[in-house]
C-alpha cells in the first residue's frame, strides 16, 4: 500500500513505510545471528563478503553514479591494508591509543584516509582527462602501487611478507572469525548507511549530473573538479577502509595479493549488480564473493566464469541484478494486468 | 525603463569578443549589451555564431579576445560553475538533461548553488543538511507550480516527450534563480501550442521574476512577438542591434536571411 506523503522529510526518508522497516529489521536480525547459526568456515567466508561489500559500493560511487571507471581500485584497498597495519604495528605498544579502546577502529580510519589521499592524487587528472584515457591512468595506478611494494621491503616486508597483529579491545581481543565478523559487518553497515545518506543528497546529485551531463552540471554550478575528485577520494576511502579490515581477516599481508585481478572482479560485481545503485553493488559483492569460495576446487576457470557472467549479464540485463529484481517488484506490484 | 530596474549600469556586457578556432572565426568583436530585466533575442542564419556567444558568455569557451562582464564584474577567464553562482543560467540547444534523474531531482540540481551545506552534512545527514534540503524542495515546487511539472514529478526525464523536457530545462535554470536566463533555441522541435506555452512562460519568467532573458532565436515569429531589442549575427558579427520593428526592415538583416531563406523557404520571417 501506498500511502500519501505530507512532507518533504517523509520523501527524503532512506526507509519509508513499515514493511520496509520490517524488512530492514529482519535482514539486520539475520545478519547478526549468522555466525551462530553457521561453521566457522563460512563465518570467514562472510568477512570477505563483507570486505567486497565495502569495495563494491565505494566502487560503485565513482563508476555507476559519476562515471568515471577505475580499474585500479586493488590499489587502493593495497593502501589502506598496508598503512592500518603499520598503524596497529606502530602504535600497539602506545598507552593513549589503548585508553581509546584499542587502535581497531582508528585503523579502519587510518586506512581510508590514506587510500583517499592517494584518491585524491588519481583524481587530480580526472578532471583533464575523460574515459579510456582516465581509465588507463587507474590502471597503472593499480599496477604501480603493487610494483612499488614488491620492491619496497620496508613498507611490505618483503619475501616473507606482514603479519597483521589481532584487533583489541582493552584486553578482549577480537581474533576468532565471530568477532571479526561483528567488526567487519559493523563497518558494512556504517558505510552502507553514509553511501545511502551521500547519494540521496546533494552530493550524489551531483556525482549523477556528471555523469550524465557534465557541461550542464557546470553551468548549473556543479563544480566539476571539486566532484570530479571527491568521488575519487570518497572511492578510494572505502577501498581503504575495506583494506584495513582485509588485513585483520588475513592477519597476514604480501604483495601478490594485491593484483590485477582483484580490480576486475570488483569491477565485476558492481557491473552485475548494478551500475549506479548501492543495493546492486552489495548484491554483485555477495553473489560473485561466494561464487569465488564456492568454485574454490576450480580457482583456474574463475575469470571465464566471471568474464562470462559478466558479458550474460550485460547482454541480458544491462541494469544488473538489481535492477531486474525492480522489474520483478513492479511487475508484482501491476500484476495480474 | 528597464534601464533603471537593477539601479546601476547594464547586467551583462560583452565587449569586442572574438573566438576563433584555429583559423576559423566563430565570432569577430562581438560587442552586446543587457539591461537588467530585459528581454531580448540574439538571431542570425544557421552557424552565425549564436550557441559560440552562449557559450562564451557561461564559460564554457574562453573568448580568443575582448572582456564580458556580468553586473560589473570581469567573468571571462571563470569557470562555467562560477558563473553559474553569480547569476547566469542557460538552457540548451540540443537539450542537456540529467536524462537518469527524475524532473525532481534535475529541478534540485538547480538548488545545488543554494545548498548551505557540506560534503559531511549530507554523508552523516546532519540536522544542518535536512533543514537546507527541506528548503531547496519547497523552492523546486514553486518552479513545478510555474511551469506545470507536477505531473511527471517522478518520472525519469529521458522518459518525457520533447517539449516537456525543454520545459524542465528551464526550470532547472530557474531553480538556481538567476539574473540573467539565456535560452537557446528553446521553441526547436516543439508543436504549435508548446510553443505558444513557451511564450507565456518565458513572459512570465521575465515580467513576475525580473530576470532578464536572452532568446537564442530561432522561430522568428515567436522572436519579433516578444522581444524587446534584436541583436542580428551573421559569421560571427553583429549586423543589427535594435528594436524589432526597425531589425525587420534593415536591408543587411533580409540580405543575410534571404541567402538561407532561397534554400530553405519553409522558414518564414
Amino acid at each position: 500500500m501506498t500511502q500519501l506523503i505530507q512532507r518533504y522529510e517523509e520523501e527524503m526518508a532512506l526507509v519509508r513505510g513499515g514493511a520496509a522497516w520490517t524488512g530492514l529489521v529482519l535482514l539486520l536480525g539475520a545478519l547478526a545471528a549468522l555466525p551462530w547459526l553457521l561453521p566457522g568456515y563460512y563465518v570467514y567466508i562472510l568477512n570477505f563478503v563483507g570486505i567486497n561489500v565495502i569495495v563494491a559500493i565505494g566502487l560503485n560511487l565513482l563508476v555507476g553514479y559519476t562515471g568515471q571507471i577505475s580499474l585500479g581500485h586493488v590499489g587502493f584497498v593495497a593502501i589502506g591494508a598496508y598503512a592500518a597495519t603499520h598503524f596497529i604495528r606502530a602504535t600497539e605498544a602506545s598507552g593513549v591509543v589503548a585508553a581509546l579502546g584499542g587502535p581497531f577502529w582508528m585503523a579502519v580510519f587510518i586506512g581510508g584516509a590514506a587510500a583517499a589521499v592517494f584518491g585524491v592524487l588519481v583524481g587530480l587528472p580526472a578532471i583533464r582527462l575523460e574515459g579510456p584515457y582516465l581509465t588507463i591512468v587507474t590502471l597503472g595506478f593499480g599496477l604501480a602501487v603493487q610494483q612499488i611494494l614488491i620492491n619496497w621491503p620496508a613498507v611490505s616486508g618483503g619475501r616473507i611478507g606482514m603479519f597483521v597483529p589481532q584487533p583489541a579491545l582493552g584486553s578482549f581481543v577480537l581474533g576468532s572469525d565471530r568477532s571479526l565478523y561483528y567488526l567487519v559487518w559493523t563497518v558494512v553497515i556504517g558505510m552502507s548507511l553514509v553511501a545511502f545518506n551521500l547519494t540521496r543528497s546533494h552530493v550524489g546529485r551531483a556525482f549523477i549530473a556528471i555523469r550524465d551531463s557534465d557541461i550542464a552540471a557546470e553551468v548549473t554550478g556543479v563544480n566539476l573538479k571539486y566532484y570530479k575528485t571527491l568521488a575519487f577520494a570518497v572511492s578510494a576511502f572505502y577501498a581503504g577502509a575495506a583494506g584495513a579490515l582485509l588485513a585483520y581477516v588475513m592477519q597476514y599481508l604480501e604483495p601478490t595479493m594485491f593484483n590485477l585481478y582483484e580490480s576486475i572482479y570488483y569491477l565485476a560485481m558492481v557491473v552485475v549488480g548494478g551500475l549506479g545503485t548501492i543495493p546492486g553493488a552489495m548484491f554483485g559483492a555477495v553473489l560473485l564473493t561466494l561464487l569465488q569460495y564456492g568454485l574454490s576446487h576450480a580457482q583456474e576457470y574463475l575469470p571465464v566464469i566471471y568474464g562470462g557472467i559478466v558479458i550474460l549479464v550485460m547482454a541480458l540485463e544491462p541494469m544488473g541484478l538489481y535492477g531486474r529484481w525492480l522489474k520483478i517488484k513492479l511487475w508484482m506490484k501491476t500484476w495480474p494486468m | 525603463m528597464r534601464e533603471n530596474h537593477g539601479g546601476a549600469g547594464p547586467l551583462l556586457e560583452v565587449r569586442n569578443v572574438s573566438l576563433q578556432f584555429g583559423g576559423i572565426a566563430a565570432l569577430t568583436d562581438v560587442n552586446l549589451t543587457v539591461h537588467p530585466g530585459e528581454l531580448m533575442s540574439v538571431i542570425g542564419p544557421n552557424g552565425a555564431g549564436k550557441t559560440s556567444l552562449f557559450n562564451c558568455i557561461t564559460g564554457l569557451y574562453r573568448p580568443t579576445a575582448g572582456d564580458i562582464f556580468f553586473g560589473g564584474r570581469r567573468i571571462n577567464g571563470l569557470t562555467a560553475d562560477r558563473i553559474a553562482a553569480l547569476g547566469i543560467a542557460r538552457t540548451f540547444q540540443n537539450i542537456e538533461l540529467f536524462s537518469h534523474m527524475t524532473t525532481l531531482d534535475n529541478l534540485l540540481l538547480g538548488r545545488h548553488l543554494h545548498m548551505r551545506a557540506g560534503f559531511f552534512d549530507a554523508a552523516f545527514a546532519t540536522r544542518r543538511w535536512w533543514r537546507n534540503e527541506v528548503a531547496q524542495r519547497r523552492r523546486v515546487e514553486e518552479i513545478m507550480d510555474m511551469l506545470d511539472l507536477q505531473s511527471v514529478r517522478h518520472r525519469r526525464v529521458a522518459s518525457l516527450p520533447y517539449g516537456m523536457q525543454k520545459l524542465v530545462e528551464v526550470g532547472r535554470a530557474l531553480a538556481t534563480e538567476p539574473r540573467l536566463l539565456l535560452l537557446d533555441e528553446p521553441s526547436a522541435g516543439m508543436t504549435e501550442e508548446e510553443k505558444a506555452d513557451l511564450v507565456f512562460t518565458i513572459r512570465d519568467v521575465q515580467e513576475e521574476l525580473g530576470i532578464a532573458v536572452v532568446l537564442g532565436g530561432d522561430d522568428l515569429r515567436m522572436v519579433m512577438e516578444i522581444s524587446q531589442r534584436i541583436v542580428v549575427l551573421d559569421r560571427g558579427r553583429v549586423i543589427a542591434d535594435d528594436v524589432p520593428a526597425v531589425v525587420q526592415k534593415d536591408p543587411k538583416v533580409i540580405e543575410a536571411y534571404l541567402g538561407e531563406e532561397a534554400m530553405d523557404p519553409a522558414r518564414g520571417a
